[in-house]
């Protein structure tokens, strides 16, 4: 594997995880990288599991992240992010989405939900920055946004300029969602600052 | 300069339908190649529709090709089995305007039921096959496919496979051809394909295969890479997704990497192998290529090291490379691994999905259910496990019939077919007929939520709008049974479960085969949103009965029901199942 960066979205259905790597494989482009990223459609959609990858460098290849590559995971939700784990560099950074969504089998009691996955993770030697992003979004007024919150986090720790990231934001949404996301990809980079 | 876009592989084959300069453009939705119609239809100037299969999209484009424009035509892996009757012939007759056919296929069946190597259409029907190995190539492809359907007067298949469909990378964005349209003559001997003058086109298919033989010698969709250092003579035969892993893996080993994988330049391929050491064919799913290079007499490496079923990956080829004695650092174990046992979490109905109250239903009475091909598939999964079979589009409503005439009158009063509105269309009617024709019992429910919903949403001849959205005359299925000699054909509401369970029973009963439409917008689509209901707690007495719904907006913690007031969206069918009408719609209703 080549000195590219190695970036997997996970989250459920529904979240909003395809948008959130569209507009970072934008960003990618334009800080004048190649970039490769793959999304599976489908019965994903359907509040399964799905997690995107992103990869972006000076000569991308392969669209996909192998195990232990990955030098950040953006969880959107809790079990999702102890999932792709294994994908996880031992140096990476993890972004986790404080949030918990039962999938079926723990809904009709044949499974647990894991304990504490957050507090799982704290304890590896990898980067951990746990935030509650949908809690973020819903005082910005949408907790749509929480998938931009996310991204402000991850644009904390890599190298593109925040121009770069507002054009992206800007060609990647609906013009009346611009404002709120504006804001909420600047919690995010606060949240991370603070950390 | 060039201006570059980040696109999928789907989005850059529609760029490329637009700038060869296409003029009509037909599909069936399927996973993964659903979104290359929908971006086609963007363009104003390309007359694109959605056709009811993918039979008659590829008999459009054909259609359109021979009266001279150029046309193109999309379809998922299993489409094209449906499509193939007409892809055998037209292949014989050959084009006027160029015509190029994308089959998209889902190694892994990440949304397929079934991981068919499509490549072989291409031996059986003697047409070239393209595959790129990336967005980029995937809208150069097209182009080159339309080239070469007009010059070697040939409809071209352009194989994709899921991970370069639903993959994006840079795409070179050229100003689109005119489109023009070619004088269109009679010609009965090249268009009427009875048997004399088929004789004479299967001539012409033959010496097509010659001329395209040579081709593959010169034309740039096939190249060499010449390796160097340690590795230069290793040699590796490869093709579409599978090169891009193997060059993170071996960058400088020999590559011939194929665009054109039909028909193969016999000459190309023994100047590569005698260039290297060692010859390695690496492909996803079956052995097409090394089968015939086999044939050709070169001794390589293949399926013995490389797998033959699901998408490779480059751990999977590090893997299997190492393991035939490569030089090939092998993946470490990953650093983490969560020490805690994961629930999977597998695609569910959504909240306030219209197939919710059938199937809690079906599974309530317990009977046999002859499946289909939809987001209605998820009614095999807990907690409903109704569906006894899916096969293919349109398979429930004939496979109800043959398990009647196995197990006879008893057996049906028991069974059913269910069919989205869309799948209906594609190839459910043909069965209903059969079952009228031939004097069946069996009841057909169509679960009709009024869109093409697994795929995205798509418009459908049941709609009421075309792909472009305007208004187009809609089908209507109750009328469609009726015509047919249908005398019970009834609607229910699939909100309301008690008029479900007494259509069921009745139909059933009836000696004479019934249509039952179950018809309510999809939820996603219709953008239902009620009220949320509520739990009184202190009427729940935690029985779970609710859970049987497998609605994720439902649980039971300590106890009690609970209602996920964002997901829930007021369709109230967990106010009917409560024995101790403990959910109420908002307002205080427990209907």
């Amino acid at each position: 594997m080549s000195d590219n960066t190695n970036v997997m979205i996970a989250g459920v259905g529904g979240q909003g995880t395809v948008l959130a790597s569209k507009i970072l494989g934008l960003a990618a482009m334009k800080a004048g990288m190649d970039v490769k990223q793959s999304e599976i459609h489908g019965m994903s959609q359907r509040g399964g599991s799905v997690v995107t990858h992103v990869r972006f460098g000076d000569k991308v290849h392969s669209p996909l992240v192998t195990k232990g590559s990955a030098d950040v995971i953006m969880a959107f939700e809790e079990l999702e992010g102890l999932r792709y784990l294994p994908y996880l560099k031992k140096t990476g950074l993890i972004i986790m989405n404080k949030q918990q969504m039962l999938p079926m089998p723990v809904i009709m009691g044949a499974a647990q939900y894991p304990v504490a996955p957050v507090e799982e993770i704290a304890n590896l030697e990898a980067k951990e920055i746990a935030v509650d992003a949908s809690g973020t979004g819903l005082a910005l007024g949408d907790a749509r946004t929480a998938n931009v919150v996310l991204l402000g986090v991850l644009a904390a720790a890599l190298p593109f300029p925040d121009e770069v990231w507002h054009e992206s934001l800007r060609e990647s949404l609906k013009p009346g969602l611009v404002e709120v996301n504006m804001k909420a990809f600047r919690a995010g980079q606060e949240a991370a600052m603070a950390m | 300069m060039t201006k570059y876009e980040l696109l999928s592989g789907n989005e850059a084959i529609a760029r490329g339908v637009y700038e060869a300069g296409v003029k009509v453009a037909a599909a069936y939705p399927g996973t993964p190649s659903t979104e290359i119609l929908e971006n086609v239809a963007r363009y104003d100037r390309i007359l694109s529709q959605w056709a009811p299969n993918e039979k008659v999209a590829l008999e459009v484009a054909a259609g359109a090709s021979i009266a001279g424009a150029k046309a193109f035509a999309a379809m998922k892996h299993v489409g094209l089995n449906v499509a193939a009757d007409p892809l055998m012939t037209f292949s014989y007759t050959g084009v006027n305007g160029g015509m190029v056919l994308v089959s998209a296929d889902d190694p892994a069946m990440h949304s397929s039921q079934n991981e068919q190597d499509n490549r072989y259409y291409g031996l059986i029907a003697k047409l070239p096959v393209l595959e790129p190995a990336d967005s980029g190539e995937a809208k150069d492809f097209t182009l080159k496919a339309y080239e070469i359907s007009e010059v070697f007067d040939t409809p071209v298949i352009l194989r994709t496979t899921t991970r370069v469909n639903h993959s994006k990378s840079f795409v070179a964005i050229n100003e689109p051809a005119e489109i023009t349209v070619k004088d269109y003559k009679k010609d009965p001997g090249k268009y009427v394909m009875t048997p004399a003058n088929a004789v004479g086109r299967h001539k012409a298919v033959e010496e097509r295969r010659l001329a395209l033989t040579e081709y593959a010698g010169q034309t740039e969709l096939n190249r060499v890479e010449a390796g160097s250092g340690d590795f230069g003579d290793i040699g590796f035969i490869t093709a579409g997704i599978s090169y891009q892993y193997l060059k993170e893996i071996m960058p400088d080993a020999s590559y011939l990497k194929l665009g054109l994988l039909w028909p193969l330049n016999e000459n190309m391929i023994l100047d590569f192998a005698a260039g290297v050491k060692q010859v390695i064919v690496v492909e996803e799913l079956e052995p097409v290529l090394e089968t015939q290079i086999r044939a050709m007499g070169v001794s390589c490496r293949g399926k013995d090291i490389i797998p033959r079923q699901g998408e490779l990956s480059e751990e999977t080829l590090r893997r299997a490379l190492a393991g035939a004695g490569l030089p090939v650092w092998v993946t470490p174990e990953p650093a983490y691994v969560s020490e805690q046992k994961l629930p999977v979490r597998p695609p569910i109905l959504c909240p306030g999905c219209s197939h919710r109250g059938m199937f809690y239903t079906l599974n309530a009475m317990e009977l046999c259910v002859s499946g289909d091909i939809g987001c209605y598939a998820l009614g095999s999964a807990a907690p409903f496990e109704s569906i006894d079979t899916t096969i293919c589009m349109g398979a429930s409503v004939g496979g109800a019939f043959g398990m009647e005439l196995a197990r006879g009158d008893g057996f049906a009063e028991g069974c059913v077919a269910v069919i989205g509105d869309s799948t209906f269309f594609h190839s459910g009617i043909t069965g209903l007929m059969d079952i009228v024709y031939n004097k069946g019992r069996s009841t057909v429910i169509v679960l009709d939520n009024s869109t093409t919903a697994m795929t995205g949403h798509q418009d459908n001849p049941g709609t009421g709008k075309d792909i472009k959205g305007e208004p187009a005359p809609l089908i209507d299925i109750e009328m469609l049974g009726a015509s047919l000699g249908i005398r019970r054909v009834r609607t229910v509401d699939p909100f309301d479960l008690k008029a479900c369970r007494e259509a069921l029973e009745e139909e059933l009963a009836a000696p004479e085969v019934s249509l039952i439409v179950a018809r309510r917008a999809c939820a996603l689509y219709s953008k239902l949103r009620d009220p949320a209901c509520r739990v009184e707690e202190g009427d729940c007495v935690g029985c779970k009965a609710c859970l049987k719904l497998g609605c994720p907006a439902l649980s039971v913690s300590d106890g009690k029901a609970k209602v996920d007031a964002l997901m829930c969206v007021g369709c109230g069918l967990c106010t009917q199942v409560c024995p101790k009408h403990a959910i109420r719609k908002a307002g205080g209703s427990h209907e």
